[in-house]
């Protein structure tokens, strides 16, 4: 571990970052950067003496790993499944999740023992249409019992409450996916709560059949780790590792339509948030109702609880989005969305 | 066989074995069936300047620890570290955190390491760090002088008195001096406890105890054979040294506590206090003239003994407003409390071969009660 790179504070990352985007927009950097040119950003390296800290101080160090898990990757992938019809002409859907254990990076340098859905923490985002049949292969490589139980409508003997697979077993999961809307899945196996804190969950995008208005879509699966066992989360991030979108800032466009697909499974703490700076966002809870519910800015989520978000940038540049808990936020759960010009 | 081949095969034996079972023993089957144990201890967190602080770590762990992250009350922060962050067993490393931090208010550092566990220190009380410069040299020294110097020096005044009173009272001044320092021993064999506790695990530091209470008597004694005594009976002026000594090493610890809780803002150092320092401490003076009650000392040997017993509180208090560590603090209060257990049994005996009456007679118990008592109400002062 003698990188001596990665011991000076690593500040300039996300401003190198942004100062190039800048440059390559019509963004400019009066404009852009003004939310950025905070004192301190520009002597990275230099002397810490400083009364004020900036966004940039507040921060984790270092990179991951080569080779781990992406959340910038992550953000945007939906998992659509095998597709074929059955002879009723219904759509077919199969997918197969894997249980297994394995260590994931949730800050920079700081490893968790997790247990996986095939090998990532949150598990594939499963997508489907309302109406679609869905077949879920299940197989357990891990090393204790588990289950998927998905959130919707589904028949009892479906539901992974009472069915925990063995490990070396599997279990085939098949119902048709409704209602529309965020959903989520998760182990319910017991002990329940270090099942679900240990990373086996997912969002579960069921898609109206006439769908949705296109638009930029995202998953966001918040989510906390407990690294020391404690009973609290040391670690809270969306998609798990701290304070990665504020080092990789989330690119959208002004005037684009961004759908975001937020669902809570913090463990641990009784509620969790979102809130975007800047803008305020069309709330659809649950997302099974196509009207509005409300026009906010903070949304605030019980664990299972979700919501899909839409909103549309009028003003480029960067914008942070982070939980209201601002300790949440301090100790990861915070990002940014770097609005860029549209394209001419 | 030659004797010396006896004495070396059991070591020679041992050698092997250990290097077998580094090599190829049962070592990976221990690391399998037992999680990583780390240990990280925080020895002091400074803050040189406004918005930076700087934490000394150590690894008192079995194994290497790995420092990932940092956090600050509780939200990561960025930082530097002087060196690699993996810390191999018993090595330190000082960690730079540009952090703004509340003047007067608490603050805690946590590290967390590579597996997620984390480590703790705190800042009871923002202030500050004193940097070696001419101001603190000054102001600790200045400490060390009226908390420890001065007051022995006054002490040393009732030479005169102690020579004109009766032997009667000469017993009860005895006895006094034996009972202040019963007390002061007890209170550094506590602080040397209490503060073993901060010590990092590798480094023992209730082991560390025993070995200044139980080594610094056994060395005395050794060096008083040595220096040709019969039975290694003692002149009043050798025991009024041994005295100093010992108040002297007691007061090296109190100077490290003192400069300590100076240095960390945990006390300050009003008026008040300094006048319970001067009351407290000059009955140490009075318990160096007493066994010379019937001597004509030499001004210059009066001169040494005061210093020997006072001005080791200024170094004290530099050593422990400049860099304060758990491991000396306890190692300076354990030696202190192993010589004044020594000075005590010096004082009995030389009360055994002259007191009227031994120790039990009501006027010296009076005395050696009052001794504690003095100690308790004074101490009363200090107690910050």
């Amino acid at each position: 571990m003698a990188r001596k790179k990665d011991e000076i504070l690593d500040r300039s990352l996300t401003r190198r970052d942004l100062l190039r985007v800048g440059a390559l927009g019509t963004v400019g950097l009066a404009a852009g950067g003004s939310v950025l040119a905070l004192p301190g950003l520009g002597q990275s390296s230099a002397g810490p003496a400083q009364d004020h800290a900036t966004h940039h101080d507040m921060m984790t160090v270092g990179k991951l790993a080569p080779g781990s898990f992406d959340p910038s990757a992550f953000l945007t992938h939906f998992d659509t499944g095998k597709v074929s019809r059955l002879p009723s002409g219904q759509v077919l859907r199969e997918f197969e999740l894997v249980a297994e254990d394995r260590e994931i990076e949730v800050a920079p340098g700081v490893f968790f023992p997790a247990w996986t859905y095939n090998g990532q923490v949150p598990g594939p985002t499963i997508r489907c249409t309302e109406g679609d049949r869905l077949r879920v292969r299940f197989v357990n490589k891990g090393s204790h019992s588990h289950s998927i139980h998905f959130h919707g409508i589904h028949p009892s003997g479906m539901d992974g409450a009472f069915e925990p697979v063995r490990r070396g077993e599997s279990f085939v999961y098949e119902f048709d996916a409704e209602p529309f809307g965020l959903h989520l899945y998760h182990c319910h196996t017991v002990p329940i709560k270090r099942h679900i804190h240990k990373g086996l969950y997912g969002a579960f995008i069921i898609d109206p059949k006439q769908g949705r208005p296109p638009a930029r879509e995202m998953v966001m699966v918040m989510n906390g780790f407990d690294t020391n066992l404690d009973g609290e989360n040391e670690v809270y991030a969306v998609n798990t590792v701290a304070f990665h979108y504020q080092k990789y800032p989330i690119r959208v466009r002004q005037g684009e339509l961004v759908r975001v697909y937020v669902v809570n499974v913090t463990e641990f703490d009784l509620l969790n948030s979102f809130h975007i700076h800047g803008n305020l966002f069309r709330l659809y809870r649950t997302g099974t109702d196509l009207t509005r519910y409300e026009w906010t800015d903070v949304v605030a989520m019980c664990q299972g609880e979700r919501a899909v978000l839409e909103f549309t940038y009028k003003h480029p540049g960067p914008f942070m989005f982070h939980a209201h808990q601002s300790e949440f936020a301090e100790l990861g759960w915070s990002g940014i969305f770097l609005v860029e010009a549209p394209l001419v | 066989m030659p004797l010396w081949f006896k004495g070396l095969a059991p070591l020679v034996l041992l050698a092997v074995l250990v290097t077998l079972f580094l090599r190829v023993g049962p070592v990976g089957v221990f690391r399998q069936s037992f999680p990583p144990v780390e240990q990280l201890t925080v020895e002091r967190i400074r803050l040189p300047e406004h918005g930076v602080m700087e934490v000394r770590v150590v690894n008192g762990g079995p194994e290497a620890v790995t420092v990932a992250q940092v956090m600050v009350d509780d939200a990561n922060w960025v930082h530097r570290v002087n060196g690699s962050r993996t810390l191999e067993r018993l090595e330190r490393r000082t960690i730079t955190i540009p952090y703004p931090w509340v003047e007067g208010e608490p603050h805690t550092v946590a590290l967390v390491t590579s597996t997620g566990l984390t480590f703790s220190g705190e800042v009871p009380v923002a202030t500050l760090s004193p940097a070696v410069d001419a101001r603190y040299l000054t102001t600790f020294a200045l400490l060390g002088v009226y908390a420890g110097v001065i007051p022995v020096f006054i002490g040393l005044l009732w030479l005169p008195f102690v020579r004109a009173v009766s032997r009667r009272w000469i017993d009860f001044f005895l006895s006094l001096t034996m009972g202040l320092l019963v007390f002061l021993g007890v209170d550094a064999l506590v602080e040397a406890a209490e503060t073993s506790a901060l010590v990092a695990g590798a480094f023992q530091g209730s082991s560390l105890v025993l070995l200044g209470l139980l080594g610094t008597p056994l060395i005395l004694a050794a060096l008083g054979h040595w220096r040709g005594g019969q039975r290694g009976e003692r002149t009043p002026l050798q025991v009024a040294a041994l005295i100093a000594l010992g108040i002297g090493l007691h007061n090296l610890g109190e100077g490290l506590a003192i400069g300590t809780s100076y240095a960390t803002g945990e006390i300050a150092l009003g008026t008040f206090l300094v006048i319970g320092f001067l009351l407290h401490n000059t009955t140490e003076g009075l318990g160096i003239v007493t066994p010379l009650a019937d001597q004509r000392p030499r001004l210059r040997s009066l001169i040494l003994l005061g210093a020997l017993a006072g001005v080791p509180t200024v170094i004290g208090a530099w050593i422990g407003g400049f860099t304060y560590s758990p491991l000396w603090t306890t190692l300076f209060f354990a030696i202190g409390a192993g010589a004044i257990a020594t000075v005590v049994y010096e004082l009995w005996r030389l009360f055994a071969r002259r007191a009227t009456g031994g120790l039990t007679a009501p006027l010296n118990v009076a005395g050696f009660i009052f001794g504690m008592v003095i100690m308790y109400a004074t101490g009363l002062l200090v107690t910050a």
